[in-house]
């Protein structure tokens, strides 16, 4: 019989290097899921793991797909933080792209530069006011936000499905189930900064806003009642943290964070609400979250990462005849090695022989 | 006659510490025999290896003429070796018969079981109905259903794991009554403590473990609680001297606190009214679960409560949450340490930070300042002789005994007007006891008021100048603590808070 026993002082370093072990670990098990399939393990691996960091059209479009990631992983990582599980960050990213994409639309045919920035407000309100439905049935009755949050993806997609085809609808578009196309139009699309990595403006304030959760969880006062909510409820509650307000602020960091994803794929890489609109990019940012430890500057490499995996992924489709799943199955491999390998650092295997 | 139970040099190690080191002793039939020792001096280790739960490293052990190397506690029960734990495991919505069948491996029907629970329970002085609830019963009763459970398989050998720390005087007496008889019918029984004065009066032999070797044995009526703990220390015991009590001006009140408990099983306040000068140390005793966390809630802030409840310096705080009583100098240290008092994964750092970030403007404009968190944190780990390799080390790393110098540390360095502490030396060796003591006595002579929660009596009658009882969540009238009685306080314990007319001094 095998059994786990708690290790008295888990490595440090081992912490680190998880993730890279994971990924390490990732590619092996896929290169022999690959060769079972007839593929050519090495080119494949070579495809999803380096291609999409070396060749230059492929760098192009790798913040596009990485800040996304990172911005809605970097609010999540604070609410998972807190022991606030935001599971529904699609749902909080779809709100939003409707919230900021609905005010770029009401605003269609007028000037300004003011127009994207109050765009962007109001796709963080939405994305936060949707998180907190959530946030006030934890508050109010303890309903488990894991659920509900998870449950208002679906809610959330609906909404998307009538606006498209309703209220936001494209008006001279031949009754296609799209809005008109943000993306071609200058005072709702967003500036490019530096287009050799893919970086708009919504990657630049991605990355603003990674400095100030860094400084968040590291300098300020709130930062340390979160770490403390998360890991001592109690301790928390004796230090005069108030438990309900930490968990509004989580929840509202996460949705506001999200919905401006939402915003910054609709106004970049997408350009127009469709019904195919949400790619899982809310899902998959809860893997970058814990594949960067939930630590800003591992969230900047791990969406990067992930982001690589999408690129590399899609290339392996045209080129090797992938299946689309694969690039599931090899996220889902990702988390879990990586929560495996966090098993075995905090914990060792005994081999327990039964008494006699 | 050949022992019972032999101990051959048995060690046992865990990482970073040799907790039982070439261990030997021998347990006759029907002895009482002390394992005493000072809080990680090892002696739960050992017992643990006897019980099964624990295998050691090196050593063998011999009961009844055979070897003896039990793989878990049913092996060692079906030889006959038996623990009652200093924490129960009862399911308090269950019957005491309930209770005891589920620990049974071969549980008779309910009936024959209820009259075998009444029969042995009333053989031993120890009267139990098995068909009361674990909920309802006082923590006495309680230890009276695992006494039972254990006596029910005949055991040859009974290990009893501090058990009068949960008890009033007068049950202990019960107790070691049972104990008595149970060692006249030839049942020997290992008891561990660290209370001299039980050993005195309770036990035929005593093994002294520090730092996880046997470094005496002794039979107890040849010593005197002075002998018995320089053995158990390893040096000369300090007593401290009874200090002038002089009180300055009235600065907490508290009058007609209650406190509905959400708990089913929690205790409720009620009624609580007591007021506090400055310079005075008041104790408050009771046994454990009659409302001393509900008290520390009430006057951390953890628990709002009617404003007028609760003031301070005539200031109405009922309503205010901790870090506004904070800022008033109202200061508290909650009984468990790794959790409540201080975060477990947090370093010592930010432990600091955890409380003193008011008092100490260790945040000003609610940005951390480092280094003045680390400079505070540092104060208190020189200050209180704190044994940790740097600030930067997890608070669950430390001992029980330096976490909790650290958590008194911390408060009192933020010179508070009023400091309440519950259980400030629970599970603390005495050297360190004695400094936390020393520390809040000073406190109070510097003008601060004092709220010691204690259940250690000892405690409370040296370092007490005033003393009340808390019991089923009431609290007596506050008394001077110069001349009361261990009688006395034990009918208030027991709940009798009006029967106790002390005569004012």
């Amino acid at each position: 019989m095998l059994r786990l026993e708690q290790r008295p002082t888990p490595s440090k370093s081992m912490l680190y290097l998880t993730p890279v072990m994971a990924v390490l670990a990732t590619m092996v098990v896929g290169g022999m899921l690959f060769a079972a399939l007839g593929i050519n393990p090495i080119e494949a691996i070579y495809l999803l793991f380096i291609d999409p960091f070396v060749d230059s059209y492929n760098l192009s479009q790798l913040f596009v797909k990485a800040s996304p990631l990172i911005l809605i992983a970097l609010g999540l990582s604070i609410g998972f933080r807190a022991g606030v599980w935001n599971i529904g960050a699609e749902g909080q990213f779809i709100i939003g792209a409707i919230a900021g994409g609905g005010v770029g639309l009401a605003l269609w045919g007028s000037e300004g530069w003011w127009i994207l920035p109050l765009m962007a407000v109001a796709a963080a309100l939405g994305g936060a006011l949707w998180a907190m439905i959530p946030a006030v049935l934890k508050i109010k009755f303890n309903a488990n936000e894991i659920l509900v949050s998870l449950m208002l993806v679906y809610v959330a997609e609906n909404l998307l499905a009538q606006m498209v085809q309703g209220l936001l609808r494209d008006p001279s578009g031949f009754n296609f189930p799209e809005s008109r196309n943000l993306g071609r139009n200058d005072a709702t699309s967003l500036p490019d900064v530096i287009p050799a990595l893919g970086i708009d403006g919504g990657g630049l304030v991605s990355l603003i806003l990674l400095a100030a959760a860094f400084f968040l969880l590291q300098k300020h006062a709130l930062g340390f009642q979160i770490k403390l909510t998360g890991e001592s409820p109690r301790a928390a509650r004796f230090a005069g943290v108030n438990p309900s307000i930490i968990i509004a602020i989580c929840l509202g960091i996460s949705g506001a964070a999200a919905g401006l994803a939402g915003l910054f794929e609709l106004s970049g890489a997408a350009g127009k609400l469709t019904i195919d609109f949400p790619v899982g990019y809310g899902f998959t940012a809860i893997i970058v979250a814990f594949l960067g430890r939930l630590n800003p500057v591992g969230i900047l490499l791990a969406g990067v990462v992930l982001a690589g995996t999408y690129i590399g992924g899609e290339n392996a489709q045209f080129i090797l005849k992938l299946p689309a799943a694969a690039v599931t199955v090899f996220q889902g491999m990702m988390l879990f090695f990586l929560l495996g390998f966090e098993i075995l650092i905090n914990y060792r295997i005994k081999s327990v022989r039964r008494a006699v | 006659m050949t022992a019972l139970l032999e101990i051959q040099n048995l060690s046992k190690s865990y990482p970073g510490v040799k907790a039982n080191d070439d261990i030997s002793f021998a347990i006759q039939p029907g002895e009482i025999h002390a394992l005493l020792g000072e809080n990680g001096a090892g002696k739960s280790t050992l017992v643990k290896m006897i019980y099964g739960l624990v295998k050691p490293d090196e050593g063998s052990m011999v009961l009844q003429g055979q070897s003896f190397a039990p793989a878990k506690p049913v092996v060692a029960r079906n030889s006959g070796v038996s623990m009652v734990f200093q924490h129960f495991s009862l399911f308090e919505a269950l019957t005491v018969a309930e209770n005891i069948t589920l620990g049974m491996d071969d549980a008779p029907n309910r009936k024959e079981l209820s009259d075998k629970i009444r029969k042995v329970s009333e053989e031993y002085g120890l009267p139990l109905d098995p068909d009361r609830l674990i909920g309802d019963m006082s923590v006495g009763e309680r230890q009276r259903v695992e006494i039972i459970r254990c006596l029910l398989q005949n055991p040859r050998l009974l290990i009893m794991d501090e058990p009068t720390s949960v008890l009033t005087p007068q049950e202990v007496e019960i107790l070691f009554g049972t104990l008595r008889q149970l060692s006249a019918d030839g049942v020997a029984i290992l008891y561990i403590s660290h209370k001299l004065d039980e050993i005195l009066a309770l036990c035929d032999h005593a093994t002294i473990l520090r730092m996880g070797k046997v470094v005496d044995t002794c039979t107890p009526k040849e010593e005197t609680a002075k002998s018995l703990a320089e053995m158990m220390i390893g040096g000369e015991l300090e007593i401290h001297a009874a200090t002038e009590f002089n009180p300055g001006a009235e600065v907490l009140a508290v009058s007609g606190l209650s406190l509905p408990s959400n708990d089913p099983f929690g205790v409720s306040l009620r009624d609580v009214s007591f007021s506090l000068r400055r310079g005075e140390i008041l104790g408050i005793g009771g046994v454990a679960g009659n409302g001393q966390e509900e008290v520390l809630a009430a006057l951390s802030g953890e628990e709002k409560v009617a404003a007028g409840m609760v003031t301070l310096d005539g200031a109405a705080i009922g309503q205010m949450g901790p870090n506004e009583r904070r800022i008033l100098g109202l200061l508290t240290a909650p009984e468990e340490r790794l959790g409540h008092a201080a975060a477990p994964m947090m370093s010592l750092s930010q432990n600091a930070f955890l409380t003193g970030r008011i008092r100490k403007k260790l945040a000003p404009r609610k940005v951390i300042n480092n280094s003045k968190t680390n400079t505070f944190a540092r104060d208190i780990v020189e200050g209180f002789d704190v044994r940790t390799p740097g600030i930067h080390v997890a608070a669950k790393a430390l001992s029980g005994g330096n976490l909790q110098k650290f958590v008194i540390g911390r408060e009192v360095l933020q010179s508070p007007e009023v400091l309440v502490v519950n259980q400030p030396t629970w599970g603390v060796d005495a050297a360190a006891a004695a400094s936390i003591r020393q520390a809040l006595r000073q406190l109070a002579a510097k003008g601060a008021a004092v709220i010691v929660i204690s259940q250690d009596l000892d405690e409370l009658m040296e370092m007490s100048d005033t003393f009340a009882v808390l019991s089923e969540g009431r609290l007596s009238k506050p008394q001077p603590a110069e001349g009361l009685t261990i009688e006395e306080i034990g009918l208030m314990m027991g709940g009798d808070l009006e029967g106790t007319h002390h005569a004012e001094a």
